[in-house]
C-alpha cells in the first residue's frame, strides 16, 4: 500500500511542475508581453498546425505577441447557455447567423470598431451587411455555407432535387435525420414552402406533422454520426452541410451531393463576434483583423472545408475546391436560399416543446406521472407499514 | 475514534457547495423568468410522462441485467487468490478511464448494420441482427457504462463476508446452494443496494447513449433536461422542475429499496 | 467443473467490457485520412505523430490530469477527516449527514453542473467578475467526489477496532501521531480505494465540468465539441496511449507485490 502512495505521490510531483504552463493556458497573462484573448469558436473549426497546416492561433501570437486561449463548443445553444449565465469572460465568440441577431437583440455583443479591422475591406460585398446584422456593427463573417442532401449513387438512382425525397417511403430506414431543431424543421419548412423565421405557430405545428409522418422511415437523428453511417453504406440519405462533401467523398466515392433548387435551402454563415463585457476588446479586433486576412482565411477554409467570404482567400485556395459547385454554388441558388435569424421568445418555446414531441412520440398526460408516483409512494409506505407489522407480531 | 472536530469542515463544504445549489434548483423549479412564484413549471412536467415510464424502465432494465451479470462476477473474482483479486477488480475499472463518448461511438461501430458484430455473423452464415437504434442499443450502453459500478461494491461486501459464518452453517448440515441463498446473499444486501443505486441512477438520468445508440428518436428524461438548457429556448425553470420531479422519483424508489437493508449495516449502504 | 465455468463466465464479461476498446485501439491505427471510424484503410501511426503535434488536446489533456490530482488529492483529505468525524456523531446526527452526503450521487448530473454553476457566478460576481475557470472546476470536482471517498472509508473504519486508538494514547503517543500510526494504516485500503475513484470520475467528467469550467477546456469537453464535424482518431490515439499506460502500471505493480511476497515466503522459510 506504501507504493502505492508513493506512486501518487510521485506522479503529483510530477504534474505540479508542469502547473505552470498548465496556468498560462488557462488565461493568466503571460509572462512575456500583452494579453491573453479567450477564443471560443466551434471544434475543429480552425486551422492548427497538424499535418503541416499553418497553426493559426501560434501566428497570431508571433504576430502580435497576444497569446490565445481557445476553447471549443459544439453548437450555438451551448454558447449560448454559458454566456447568458456569466461566469465566462469570453473576447471573441464564432456563432452562427441566428445565434448572432438573438445575441444582439438580448444586448449581449459589443460594436465593433472597425478602424481596428482594416482587412474587413477584404469582405465580399454580398456578405456585408447580411440579413442577420443589417448595419454591420456586430460581426465579421468567417465561414459559410449551404446545406444539401448527402445520398448513396449505388441505391439512390433517381434524380435528387428535392427535400421530398427524404420522406419517401422507398428508403424506409435507409434516411438520416438533423439532430437539431432549426436545421430539421427547416427542412419540413421549405417542404411546405413558409419560411424559415416563419413566428405563425400553426406553421409550425404543420412542419411538426410532417416531422412526425416522417419519423418511422428514420433511421437515425444524427449530428456527426452521418459521416460514418454514410461512408459504411448503412444509411442512403442524409442531409448536411455542404462543406462536409469532401469527406464524405473521400470515404465514399458512391456519395454524391445535391442541392434542392426547386424549394431552396438553408443558406449559413458563421461569423466572428465579441461578447459585451471583454476586458480586452482592442486585442480581440486585432485577432479578427487577423482572421480576416486572405492568407489566414484560405489555410483556414483549406483546414475546415466550409467556404470562405473573401474572393482575395478564394485566389489563394486549388482550383478544384473554388469550381466546385458544391462549395461555392451559383449565385442563383443563393439567391434562391434563406439564412436563419432569431425567433421570439415564445416561438423558440414553441420550438422546443414540438421538437420534444417530434422526438418522443406525443406528449403524454400529467395524470400518468401522478399515478406513477403515486404507486411508488404506495408501494413505498406499503413495506413500511408490513414491517411494523410484523415487528409486532415478533414482540412477545 | 471519536473526534466529531474532523468531520467540520466537510459539513462546511457540504452547505455550501450540496445545499445552496440544492436550493437553488427548488427556487428555479417554482419560478418563472421573472422571479415570481408559479406552478406551471411542475405542472408543465406532466406532459413528458410517457419519456419518464421510457426513462424508468430502459434504466430499470439495465440495472436488474447489470445486477444479475455482475453477481456472479463479483462473486468470482472475491473467491480468487488475494494478488488475482487487485488485478481483476483495477481490469473492471480500466474501461471507464477511456472516454465515455469514444466508448459509446466504438459500441455504434460494433451495432451498426454493417458494423463489425454483423460483418462476423453474416461471415460465418448467421443471419444479421439489427441492434442499432433500438431500445436494446440503449440498454446495453447503459449496461456498458455501469456495470462497473454494480460489481465494485458487491465484491467488497462479498469480502467482508465472515468465512466462519460460512462454515458454520456448513456445519449445521447446509448443501452449496442452501450456504449462498441463506447466509451469503442476504449478507451482500448492503452491497447490492448499494451497486443498484449507483447504476440506477445515472442510467434514468443519462443522455449520450441515448442519442448515439438509440437513433434520437427514444427521448430520455436526461436528454429532456438537457434540452432545456441547451435547447433553442434557455428554459432553466422547466428544467429544474423536471429535475425536481426526477429526484422525488429517485428519493422514493431508495427508499424502498433501503428498506430491504435491514440492521446495523444501513449507513446510507457500503461502497467498498 | 465450477473452476471452468467460472472461468469461462469472467472471460465472456470482460470480453464485454474490452470488446469497444479494442475496437477503440484498432481504429486509432486506421490509414483513414477522412477520420473514418467504420472503413479500414490500412495501417498507419499518422494520428499518433497528429497527436503530439495538436497544442490543443495536450493543453486540454494537462487541465484534465492537473483537476484530476488535485481535486481527488483534496477530496480523500477531506473525505478521510469527514469520515472519521462522521463515524464518531450519534445515529440521528449521522442519518442526516449521510442522506445529504448521497444527495450528488442521487442528482443527476446536469442538475448539479447547473446548480454549481449558479453557486459559482453569484460568488465571481460578487468578487469582482473574475472568470470561471480551473479553481471552479477543482471546487466542483471535489464535491462531487467527496460522497465516494467518504462511502469507501466508513465501512474500514467501523471494521477496526474503536480501543486501538485509546491504547495507542495510552502508551503515550500524541492524538495526531497516533491517528497516522494507528487509524490510517487500519483504513488505507478504503483510502486508496476512494482515491482512485475521485480520479476516474474526475477525469471522464463531462456534463458537470462543461457547466463550471469558464474558460477551460478539459479533455472531455474538447470531444464533446468535436461532434458538429468529426472526432479526430487523434482521440483514439490519445486513449489508446492512455491505456497502455495504466496497463504497464498495474503490470509493474503487480510484479512487485508478487516478487515481495515471494521474499517473504522465503523469509518466513529460513
Amino acid at each position: 500500500m506504501k507504493k502505492r502512495f508513493a506512486a501518487f505521490f510521485a506522479a503529483l510531483v510530477f504534474l505540479a511542475s508542469a502547473l505552470p504552463s498548465a496556468s498560462a493556458a488557462s488565461g493568466a497573462p503571460a509572462a512575456k508581453s500583452g494579453e491573453t484573448i479567450n477564443v471560443y469558436n466551434w471544434g475543429e473549426y480552425i486551422s492548427n498546425g497538424v499535418d503541416g497546416s499553418l497553426d493559426v492561433n501560434k501566428e497570431f501570437t508571433k504576430r502580435t505577441g497576444i497569446q490565445v486561449n481557445y476553447t471549443t463548443f459544439e453548437s450555438n445553444e451551448n454558447l449560448y447557455a454559458k454566456l447568458v449565465s456569466g461566469g465566462a469572460n469570453y473576447d471573441v465568440i464564432i456563432p452562427s447567423d441566428y445565434m448572432i441577431s438573438k445575441l444582439t437583440a438580448e444586448g449581449m455583443l459589443e460594436k465593433l470598431d472597425f478602424r481596428n479591422i482594416p482587412n474587413f475591406r477584404y469582405i465580399d460585398k454580398q456578405f456585408q451587411n447580411p440579413v442577420y446584422d443589417p448595419k454591420n456593427e456586430y460581426s465579421v463573417p468567417y465561414t459559410w455555407g449551404v446545406v444539401g442532401i448527402f445520398y448513396n449513387k449505388k441505391y439512390v438512382k433517381e434524380k435528387v432535387d428535392s427535400w421530398k425525397i427524404l420522406w419517401d417511403e422507398k428508403y424506409a430506414g435507409k434516411i438520416l435525420m438533423f439532430d437539431n431543431p432549426r436545421d430539421a424543421f427547416g427542412i419540413a419548412q421549405k417542404i411546405l414552402g413558409y419560411s424559415y423565421n416563419s413566428t405563425d405557430p400553426a406553421q409550425w405545428e404543420e412542419a411538426a406533422m410532417l416531422l412526425k409522418r416522417q419519423k418511422p422511415l428514420v433511421q437515425a437523428y444524427v449530428m456527426d454520426q452521418i459521416f460514418d453511417k454514410m461512408s459504411s453504406g448503412d444509411a442512403w440519405l442524409a442531409p448536411y452541410y455542404a462543406g462536409d462533401a469532401a469527406t464524405l467523398v473521400e470515404d465514399n466515392p458512391d456519395i454524391g451531393f445535391a442541392i434542392p433548387e426547386k424549394e431552396g435551402t438553408n443558406f449559413f454563415v458563421d461569423a466572428v463576434c465579441i461578447p459585451k463585457g471583454s476586458r480586452h476588446k482592442a486585442a480581440a479586433e486585432a485577432y479578427i483583423n487577423f482572421l480576416c486576412d486572405p492568407e489566414i482565411a484560405a489555410a483556414n477554409v483549406d483546414y475546415i472545408g466550409y467556404s470562405t467570404p473573401e474572393s482575395a482567400a478564394k485566389k489563394l485556395l486549388p482550383k478544384e475546391v473554388v469550381d466546385n459547385p458544391i462549395f461555392y454554388p451559383d449565385q442563383k441558388i443563393l439567391n434562391r436560399s434563406e439564412i436563419f435569424t432569431n425567433l421570439p421568445d415564445d416561438t423558440n418555446r414553441l420550438l422546443d416543446t414540438l421538437w420534444a414531441e417530434v422526438k418522443m412520440g406525443g406528449p403524454g398526460q400529467t395524470a400518468t406521472l401522478v399515478a406513477v408516483l403515486a404507486v411508488f409512494l404506495l408501494v413505498y409506505l406499503g413495506i413500511l407499514l408490513y414491517k411494523r407489522r410484523k415487528r409486532k407480531q415478533e414482540l412477545p | 475514534m471519536k473526534s466529531k472536530t474532523a468531520a467540520a469542515p466537510y459539513l462546511v463544504w457540504m452547505v455550501v457547495f450540496i445545499l445552496v445549489p440544492m436550493v437553488l434548483v427548488v427556487f428555479f423549479a417554482f419560478t418563472d423568468q421573472s422571479g415570481a412564484f408559479t406552478l406551471k413549471n411542475i405542472a408543465g412536467v406532466g406532459q413528458y410522462s410517457n419519456v419518464f415510464l421510457r426513462s424508468i424502465w430502459l434504466g430499470a432494465a439495465a440495472t436488474a441485467i447489470s445486477l444479475l451479470l455482475g453477481y456472479p462476477l463479483a462473486y468470482i473474482i472475491a473467491h480468487s487468490g488475494v494478488r488475482r483479486q487487485n488485478a481483476m477488480i483495477l481490469l473492471v475499472m480500466l474501461p471507464m478511464w477511456m472516454n465515455f463518448l469514444l466508448r459509446t461511438y466504438a459500441w455504434m461501430t460494433l451495432l451498426e448494420d454493417n458494423g463489425i458484430i454483423n460483418t462476423l455473423l453474416a461471415g460465418s452464415g448467421l443471419p444479421k441482427l439489427h441492434m442499432i437504434n433500438t431500445q436494446g442499443a440503449v440498454v446495453l450502453g447503459m449496461l456498458y457504462n455501469y456495470m462497473p459500478y454494480m460489481i465494485l461494491p458487491i465484491y467488497s461486501v462479498l469480502t467482508k463476508i465472515d468465512v466462519s459464518v460460512v462454515e458454520a452453517a456448513q456445519d449445521l448440515g447446509a448443501d452449496r446452494r442452501a450456504v449462498f441463498s441463506k447466509v451469503i446473499l442476504p449478507m451482500s444486501t448492503p452491497g447490492v443496494i448499494s451497486g443498484v443505486t449507483m447504476v440506477f441512477v445515472p442510467a434514468v438520468s443519462t443522455f449520450i447513449i441515448s442519442k448515439m445508440l438509440g437513433g434520437g428518436g427514444n427521448l430520455l428524461i436526461g436528454d429532456l433536461i438537457d434540452m432545456q438548457f441547451l435547447g433553442s429556448a434557455y428554459n432553466p425553470n422547466l428544467g429544474s422542475a423536471i429535475s425536481l420531479v426526477l429526484m422525488v422519483l429517485i428519493l422514493i424508489c431508495m427508499g424502498i429499496m433501503n428498506q430491504f437493508d435491514e440492521g446495523e449495516e444501513s449507513q446510507g449502504g457500503m461502497l467498498l | 467443473m465450477t473452476k471452468t465455468i467460472s472461468k469461462i463466465y469472467a472471460g465472456l464479461i470482460y470480453l464485454f467490457l474490452y470488446a469497444p476498446i479494442f475496437v477503440l485501439i484498432i481504429f486509432s491505427f486506421n490509414d483513414s485520412s477522412t477520420m473514418s471510424r467504420s472503413v479500414w484503410s490500412g495501417f498507419s501511426m499518422r494520428w499518433y505523430r497528429q497527436l503530439f503535434q495538436d497544442r490543443l488536446i495536450m493543453e486540454a489533456l494537462e487541465n484534465t490530469l492537473v483537476i484530476a490530482v488535485v481535486s481527488s488529492v483534496i477530496a480523500t483529505a477531506l473525505g478521510t477527516a469527514a469520515a472519521i468525524g462522521i463515524n464518531g456523531m450519534k445515529q440521528w446526527k449521522r442519518r442526516l449527514v449521510m442522506n445529504m452526503t448521497n444527495f450528488p450521487m442521487v442528482n443527476p448530473e446536469i442538475v448539479t453542473g447547473v446548480s454549481l454553476m449558479l453557486l459559482f457566478v453569484f460568488f465571481a460576481r460578487a468578487m469582482g467578475g473574475i472568470s470561471l475557470g480551473m479553481g471552479s472546476l477543482i471546487l466542483a470536482h471535489i464535491t462531487f467526489s467527496l460522497p465516494y471517498v467518504i462511502l469507501s472509508i466508513l465501512p474500514k473504519l467501523r471494521q477496526m477496532d474503536p480501543h486501538l486508538y485509546e491504547a495507542a494514547q495510552d502508551l503515550g503517543c500524541p492524538p495526531v501521531s497516533s491517528f497516522f500510526r494507528v487509524v490510517l494504516p487500519e483504513i488505507i485500503p478504503g483510502v486508496v480505494t476512494g482515491m482512485i475513484m475521485a480520479f476516474t470520475l474526475s477525469i471522464d467528467d463531462f456534463v458537470i465540468s462543461y457547466f463550471t469550467s469558464g474558460t477551460t477546456q478539459t479533455l472531455p469537453i474538447y470531444i464533446y465539441s468535436m461532434t458538429r464535424k468529426r472526432i479526430s482518431p487523434e482521440i483514439n490515439a490519445l486513449s489508446t496511449l492512455l491505456f497502455g499506460v495504466i496497463l504497464v502500471l498495474l503490470a509493474v505493480v503487480n510484479i512487485r507485490q508478487s516478487r515481495d511476497q515471494k521474499k517473504e515466503l522465503e523469509r518466513e522459510g529460513a
